[in-house]
């Protein structure tokens, strides 16, 4: 049974030494204004895309480190080719640079928004609190997640399974502007999510599932090296598909790591809807590509020699290049990018690697 | 997506009675049962009249009807708990919706009474998505789609064959965790319902069900007797074992399993700590079973529900038969179960 007690009754920690909190923007951060009595403990890492020449003004009072793309060029050099331009998956810049354990990853048009009872929902703590719980997706637990308080683990789940696994990923959800795709958007230009579903639950083993990065957090020491966001954007035939590349990457390799994906709460307030139309260009290639890669990801198997996530990812992005090549030769660019991403991942994040990435720094 | 329009008479109501009075029962959910046709079975195990208010469409099973319909020696399978099965025998309509005795209405988020056959039926009736996560839940659901990354190919879904619902209050906790946590109560009301995703297995509580009986009738199988049990629901993995087996075949068969609302209210009853004394042996047994029933995989030739209830009992006997003799009889009566559902559809 779930020995989480304790946990529901002490408070969240803060974890503010240990999490950094990733935006990329091409507009301007005044979102922050609404976040900042939930996000100010924390240090910001910006990945400002776009025009390099232009300044994006933090508001007051936050720590942060801001890398606009010429940042990215002097320290990735020639590795800066995988990193994409014009394309929020730049975000993962972010990723590569921070030197803490944990990361969340918010849209800037994601805003504060409220549970039923009309509270402002902290969303930053719900997922340190999905993170800090374990996972079960080895079984599925009808009462969705057991940890939390007044749940449990139901009748008929095998007690050996009732330690669950760790948490690498908290998948958050977005009220108002739901996260759908072009054609959908087209179709249903007003639906607006208002139905707050009061649950977190583990996504089981073996499934895979769209992972959206507006309103994410992860464990970076124990799957950041997969947190790719791919090839979009500036000079790539494809965009819109970076969370989703790198949601299936991570969910083949934590199931083959035994560790866990969680999705449910916390909701944020998605406030801007996007260009259905340039939404449709963008994302069109993807929408026929997808119907081989979903097969290729779920037929995907690691080998038991893999064991850490970089040995997984590189053995993945292998696969890539044999399987999904002849798909397009845009995914033969993508495998290598992804060895790039390896490659610039361990040289940045080696023991020792002082960080000598003098940025824009308040 | 308009709301599903419930043909009457294509469903039943079963209702296994382990308390013979059941007039408060059948009259907290008279606004939501009157409508339908019931089927009460009354656990063989149980002495005295079953008691039913007016005013139901109503057809009651006793030992004497069990024993007259698969003979004396197979009535064994029907006792406590799994007196419901018999009913699900009998039973002609396609769906069948089941539920404990001591379960009533509940209120959802905005106080109004939840009509669990209006949502198990809408379950019923709209396709489920076992093959890729939507993480905005039911994509069919009004006011929710399909998520950006949801492949176009898998949008149209599949037949969901069972539909597994919710409990307020006592949720359905088995007695160590009921015994350590004596005030827990589910008072979340979760408003969604989920796919239980392919080979995914979850713990089927048969404290509130649904069910394509054309479809997985024979799936549903009052196979498992544990040594100690009893009549209380968390003295029983009848309806644990069961899922099991539903769960698999309907993964083999490509339908799917749903999960989350209706909810039901379920009161209390019963002493944990004294369940807990109880012999263990079953629950412990069923612990072996997981990876069995994580790896199994039934032949292509394997094509209805009865097919695949066979195989899977020629399975269950040779591989975990081999070590308990308990799973050696659970095959047994899976086989027994098959043969009599055959037997009464043809007669």
């Amino acid at each position: 049974m779930a020995s989480a007690e304790a946990s529901s009754i002490a408070p969240t920690p803060l974890l503010k030494d240990e999490l950094d909190i990733v935006i990329p923007t091409i507009r301007n951060l005044d979102f922050l204004e609404m976040w900042r009595p939930f996000f100010q403990p924390y240090h910001l890492i910006i990945v400002q895309d776009g025009d390099p020449s232009k300044v994006i003004k933090v508001p007051e009072g936050f720590d942060y480190e801001l890398y606009n793309r010429n940042d990215i060029n002097r320290i990735l050099g020639p590795k800066a080719s995988c990193i994409s331009f014009k394309d929020s998956a730049c975000r993962c810049f972010g990723y590569m640079v921070s030197k803490k354990k944990y990361i969340y990853t918010i849209d800037d048009d994601c805003f504060v928004a409220k549970d039923p009872s009309g509270k402002s929902i902290n969303a930053l703590e719900q997922h340190i609190k999905n993170l800090l719980c374990p996972s079960t997706p080895h079984f599925f637990n009808t009462l969705y997640d057991p940890y939390r308080e007044g749940a449990d683990f139901v009748r008929g789940y095998p007690f050996s399974l009732r330690e669950g696994a760790k948490t690498a990923v908290s998948h958050g959800l977005w009220l108002n502007i739901p996260d759908y795709d072009a054609p959908t958007q087209l179709v249903k230009p007003r639906e607006r999510n208002t139905r707050y579903v009061d649950m977190v639950l583990t996504i089981p083993k073996g499934t895979l599932f769209p992972m959206c990065g507006m309103n994410l957090a992860f464990d970076r020491e124990l799957i950041g090296p997969a947190m790719y966001f791919g090839l979009m954007g500036d000079g790539q035939p494809i965009g819109r598909y970076d969370d989703m590349w790198a949601g299936w990457c991570v969910k083949v390799i934590c199931d083959h790591l035994g560790l866990g994906v969680k999705t449910g709460l916390p909701y944020i307030w998605h406030s801007k809807a996007s260009n259905p139309f340039v939404n449709l260009k963008k994302e069109y290639k993807g929408i026929f590509w997808q119907e081989e890669i979903i097969p290729f990801f779920q037929s995907a198997v690691l080998p038991k020699e893999c064991t850490s996530v970089q040995q997984c990812y590189l053995e993945l992005s292998k696969q890539v290049k044999e399987k999904l090549s002849k798909v397009d030769p845009y995914f033969d660019k993508l495998a290598d990018a992804m060895v790039t991403w390896i490659d610039a991942w361990d040289e940045l994040n080696a023991e020792g690697a002082s960080a000598q990435l003098s940025n824009g720094k308040a | 997506m308009s709301q599903a329009n419930i043909m009457d008479n294509e469903v039943d109501i079963v209702i296994g009675a382990l308390h013979s009075d059941l007039t408060t029962f059948m009259n907290e959910w008279r606004p939501v049962f009157s409508r339908f046709h019931l089927i009460i079975v009354k656990d063989p195990d149980l002495s005295g009249e079953i008691q039913i208010p007016e005013g139901f469409n109503v057809d009651v099973y006793t030992r004497s009807d069990i024993d007259r319909v698969v003979g004396s020696s197979t009535s064994v399978l029907f006792s406590g708990y799994s007196c419901r099965y018999f009913g699900y025998l009998m039973s002609r309509k396609k769906y069948v919706i089941s539920i404990d005795d001591d379960c009533i209405p509940a209120k959802d988020n905005e106080g109004s009474l939840v009509d669990i056959v209006a949502q198990h039926i809408t379950n019923l009736t709209t396709p489920a998505t076992p093959f890729f996560f939507n993480t905005l839940y039911d994509p069919y659901r009004k006011g929710a789609d399909f998520v950006r990354g949801y492949p176009f190919s898998l949008r149209e879904g599949v037949t969901c064959a069972l539909s597994c619902g919710l409990w307020l209050n006592l949720a359905d906790y088995d007695a160590p965790t009921q015994a350590l946590k004596p005030e827990l109560r589910n008072s979340r009301y979760v408003d969604a319902v989920l796919t239980v995703p392919v080979r995914a297995m979850l713990p089927l509580s048969g404290i509130n069900i649904a069910f394509d009986r054309e479809l997985v009738g024979p799936a549903l199988i009052p196979a498992l007797k544990l040594a100690g049990e009893g009549k209380f629901r968390w003295e029983t993995m009848e309806d644990i074992w069961s899922g099991m087996c539903v769960k698999v075949i309907s993964d083999h068969m490509g339908l799917g399993v749903k999960s989350g609302l209706p909810y039901v209210w379920r009161n209390e009853r019963g002493n944990a700590i004294e369940s807990l004394k109880k012999e263990w042996e079953g629950v412990k047994l069923m612990e072996e079973v997981v990876p069995f029933f994580q790896a199994v995989r039934l032949p292509q030739s394997a094509v209805t529900a009865e097919d695949c209830v066979v195989e899977l009992a020629k399975t269950v006997k040779e591989q975990l038969g081999q070590s308990y003799p308990m799973f050696v009889r659970a095959a047994e009566a899976m086989v027994e179960w098959i043969k009599v559902w055959k037997a009464v559809r043809s007669g």
